[in-house]
């Protein structure tokens, strides 16, 4: 029933039927000067979050390491978590009130909840058969109007494995790298729920992906359709940004006749309110779209995969874009050729943000190990980057290129009670999560079955509840 | 790239194979004489001393501990060790050393760049031929991926073809990785053939009909066998054997391909079968009462665990994905990382393999410190340090029937060695000198090139392409 209205409220969305039907908050598009009865008027945020965090008692973690997410690194601390937020971090020092639940900490490190900027969970889950393949909506170069939320299978198994093997709590799901532009983007929290919507980061901003290089005009130009070249690719962005702000341009005088989905997109990338996340290997390629971006008004947030990065390090910190990168992938294609382990390191040594991004169900239960795989490369070539700040890499860092930072990303007091306690140094090989908290409910622990999920795929299948 | 664009890559690739001991041996001699270009210390004769010594044999490391090697071959390792006056000696202080990583199942030298298909000949979707494919004609030891590979501590490995117009893929070959090259590959050392998902696909839509096309191949190299004129010489390699009278008539394989598969039918070469889910492990080890001969090695496993028993019986060997525990198909429903300690605990011979696409061969030690970790987590099972270097040292060189020549420090192989600055399984450490019989080796390739390059990404008093 309330999808028939849902979809009756889109085809004739008058301010009339959406307050009758009580499902929406106020429009705020489209107001400034209606024509009455024609200006077409729509909601900021049709599909919001129903996540509600899970209770979990207050708690304390005392004489861990801890890794606070911004880079600092306190030795036999404590922190504190109650009611879903983080109460307190400091030393030995720190009085554990009472009612909190104390663990041993000792010769564990605790962190914040792990984040993956770069994830395909829920859009091509597993199993990896054709009708689970909903990330990439390739049949036209741009395609800004597609979310990805309305592709993500809530119930993927990969979203138990980064839980309880990576300790990740927070991850973007971002449609393919076919399209040019390929839709939005939605972040997650890692709770499996019934619904996307249940999943979904309350407050996270929409990011939307864009991709140079050569997938897209290997896909079209495969088609004999554009683009088919490098310089295709930039003219049908360019393009496609033209028309964005034309439509941006009467969105903000109330002056459009008809809705347009994917410009809504586009606008709102142009209004600054949706950030770019921009799949780009190449140097060169990221600094065309540096420029691109300056040219039409619109701010990339993050390149990913950016195995180039480290050639550009001065030009992406000058210009605040982080590099969301594997530690050390390399030569699975031409534009993956130049991708070498020292990456991060050198980008750290240029003063440029580093991300350290999964695109892959299996990646994404090791970003600590391949954080620390990137360091080591650059100690081995004189950069020294302490064990804090690798940690920022899969962290803090990412919440910022979400615009979550002000909720999760490091164990600040009031952020979302988000943490992992490893049973060693996360930059160890050797460690793994022992407890993952996603706001202050303790949703994995390792000695518990009970605390550990499986998805609905899984029930009564091989394997079931399996320590995986 | 897209998680569909690498699972449809890693479906094509993830093959594997591995072979056992074929009957042409490795000739003894054959690898000091290529080593002609100079290398840094002369005649494979060295020390190092005072190091943490791995063997590879599934032992612990040994603190305080020496290598010697002396005309390119191990003498001994471990501690109590005399080196003899004017032996170079390497101070092995603070460091780690290991036999060379040996990895049985790669595409090493078969390809430049994964996507570029102009130069990868790891598949070959239209080829006349199937079964017969031999790969050692064309791997190149100036790919790029080898000096990568060896930089990472890897010296020998099996080099498979991909499975792209049939259910056999071809011949696999075993190389080593020395810069010093060019070095003869073994030929033919194994054969590989897809019977899961990927076979029933290739065999046109079933494991019913791949199953029957792999016995009929049987059947046809057998009856080929003994109807063809034939000698000792040719054993290792009946494809250039003489056809004799009456050879078959409703024969579905060209005559190359049955007679490649002669020394599979015969048990003189290994059959590296690709099977992931417990019945189709159950299905292979059932061809054995019609073939008897037949020597498997089982590539993939995912589900190994759950027949761990049945292969420990059969004592047939694996090369497992190592950390594979999504079910990413149909056929790996109950992967967990667990399985290659499971099927160890068993009493499986298990190597890590499957080493394609993103998981190149350059990550098996992060793959085994994995194992190493996994298990301290309650409910898992993992491998001790001992166990989980042997997985990518001895063990992939006794699967590839090489355990006579190179895998461990034992006395008597070949001196491939690599110096590590910490604990090798480690992410964060790295070889720091690498050695392939005995000679040292280059660590130079074209990612440490770009390294010295970019150390500042700022150009200088010129362009960086003249740096």
């Amino acid at each position: 029933m309330i999808h028939f209205f849902r979809s009756l409220a889109f085809r004739s969305p008058t301010l009339k039927t959406l307050a009758v039907l009580g499902l929406f908050a106020p429009a705020t598009h489209g107001m400034a000067a209606p024509k009455a009865g024609t200006a077409p008027v729509w909601q900021e945020n049709p599909y919001p979050s129903t996540y509600k965090p899970y209770p979990g008692e207050p708690v304390a973690i005392v004489g861990a390491t801890v890794f606070d997410g911004t880079g600092a690194e306190i030795p036999g601390g404590v922190v504190l978590v109650r009611e879903g937020k983080v109460v307190a971090v400091g030393d030995a020092k720190l009085a554990v009130p009472e009612g909190y639940r104390s663990i041993d900490g000792k010769d564990k490190y605790v962190t914040p909840g792990v984040i993956d900027i770069h994830s395909h969970l829920g859009v091509y889950a597993s199993p990896g058969v054709p009708a689970h393949a909903d990330g990439n909506e390739a049949t036209a170069p741009t395609t800004p109007e597609v979310w990805a939320e309305h592709s993500v299978w809530p119930q993927d198994p990969g979203f138990s494995r980064a839980l309880t093997n990576g300790g990740v709590t927070a991850m973007q799901i971002l449609p393919g790298s076919a399209n040019l532009i390929g839709g939005r983007s939605v972040v997650l929290k890692n709770v499996y729920a019934r619904t996307v919507q249940g999943m979904k980061f309350p407050g996270a901003p929409y990011g939307m992906k864009m991709a140079c290089g050569e997938n897209p005009k290997r896909v079209y130009g495969d088609r004999n359709q554009m683009p088919s070249t490098r310089m295709g690719n930039m003219a049908v962005d360019r393009q496609t940004w033209i028309k964005a702000a034309e439509y941006r341009k009467k969105r903000a005088g109330g002056n459009l006749d008809e809705r347009d989905l994917a410009n809504d997109t586009l606008a709102d990338v142009l209004d600054g309110k949706i950030l770019v996340q921009n799949h780009c290997y190449r140097a060169d390629e990221m600094a065309q779209v540096i420029d691109m971006a300056k040219e039409f008004g619109y701010k990339v947030t993050a390149f990913h995969h950016a195995v180039e990065a480290y050639k550009i390090g001065d030009l992406l910190r000058e210009n605040g874009i982080c590099s969301a990168i594997w530690a050390d992938w390399w030569g699975f294609k031409m534009e993956a050729f130049d991708g070498i382990p020292e990456n991060a390191a050198l980008l750290a040594d240029a003063g440029a943000c580093v991300i350290i991004h999964s695109d892959d169900a299996n990646g994404i239960q090791r970003l600590n190990q391949e954080a620390a795989n990137a360091r080591a490369a650059g100690k081995r070539m004189g950069i020294i980057i302490p064990d804090g700040q690798v940690i920022s890499w899969i962290t803090l860092n990412p919440a910022r290129a979400l615009g979550v930072d002000q909720q999760t990303g490091s164990l600040a007091p009031g952020k979302m009670g988000d943490m992992v306690l490893w049973n060693a140094n996360p930059l160890s090989v050797y460690a793994r999560p022992e407890k993952v908290w996603v706001d202050g409910a303790l949703l994995f622990d390792s000695a518990d079955p009970a605390r550990r999920p499986v998805s609905d795929f899984e029930l009564g299948l091989p394997g079931e509840g399996d320590v995986k | 790239m897209s998680r569909a664009q690498r699972s449809l890559l890693g479906l094509v690739l993830l093959i594997a194979a591995l072979p056992t001991m074929l009957a042409a041996a490795p000739e003894p001699g054959s690898s000091a004489a290529r080593h002609s270009a100079p290398v840094r210390l002369p005649s494979g004769d060295f020390a190092i001393a005072n190091a943490t010594v791995a063997i590879g044999d599934g032992s612990a490391p040994i603190p305080g501990g020496s290598v010697l090697v002396r005309g390119g071959k191990i003498v001994a390792a471990g501690t109590g060790i005399a080196i003899p006056p004017g032996v170079p000696v390497i101070d092995g202080t603070g460091k780690w050393v290991t036999p060379g990583l040996v990895i049985a199942m790669t595409d090493l030298g078969l390809l430049d760049v994964g996507d570029v298909d102009e130069s990868n000949d790891s598949a070959a979707g239209t080829a006349r031929f199937n079964a017969a494919l031999d790969v050692s004609v064309a791997i190149d030891p100036d790919a790029p991926a080898i000096a990568i590979s060896r930089a990472s501590g890897i010296t020998r490995a099996g080099v498979a073809p991909s499975a792209a117009n049939a259910i056999f893929a071809g011949q696999g070959a075993v190389i080593d990785l020395a810069e010093t090259g060019p070095t003869a590959p073994r030929p033919r050392a194994f054969q590989v053939v897809e019977l899961g998902e990927r076979g029933a696909e290739l065999a046109g839509g079933s494991r019913v009909a791949a199953q029957a096309l792999l016995r009929n191949a049987l059947r046809e190299a057998r009856e080929l066998d003994r109807k063809m004129v034939s000698s000792k010489a040719l054993a290792a390699d009946p494809r250039m054997a003489e056809a004799g009278p009456g050879q078959a008539s409703d024969g579905l394989l060209t005559r190359f391909d049955a007679a490649a598969l002669i020394p599979v039918v015969a048990g003189r070469q290994a059959l590296f079968v690709h099977v992931e889910r417990a019945a189709d492990i159950r299905a292979v080890l059932a061809l054995k009462a019609e073939f008897p001969a037949l020597r498997f090695v089982i590539v993939g496993a995912a589900e190994g665990w759950r027949v761990a028993s049945e292969l420990a019986a059969a004592r047939v060997p694996v090369l497992a994905g190592g950390l594979a525990d999504l079910p990413d198909r149909f056929e790996l429903l109950a992967a967990t990382q667990s399985n290659v300690g499971r099927m160890t605990a068993a009493g499986v011979k298990v190597g890590l393999g499957g080493f394609f696409d993103g998981d190149q061969p350059r990550h098996a030690a992060q793959f085994a410190g994995n194992l190493v970790g996994l298990a301290r987590v309650p409910g898992a099972t993992g491998l001790t340090w001992g166990q989980a270097l042997a997985a990518i040292t001895s063990i992939p060189a006794d699967i590839l029937g090489e355990s006579a020549s190179f895998g461990s420090l034992r006395t008597g192989l070949s001196g491939d060695l690599a110096l590590w600055d910490g604990d090798p399984l480690e992410v964060s450490s790295a070889p720091i000198t690498i050695f392939i019989d005995g000679m040292e080796q280059s660590l130079v390739s074209h990612q440490s090139r770009l390294r010295k390059r970019y150390r500042r990404p700022q150009e200088g008093s010129l362009p960086k392409a003249y740096e």
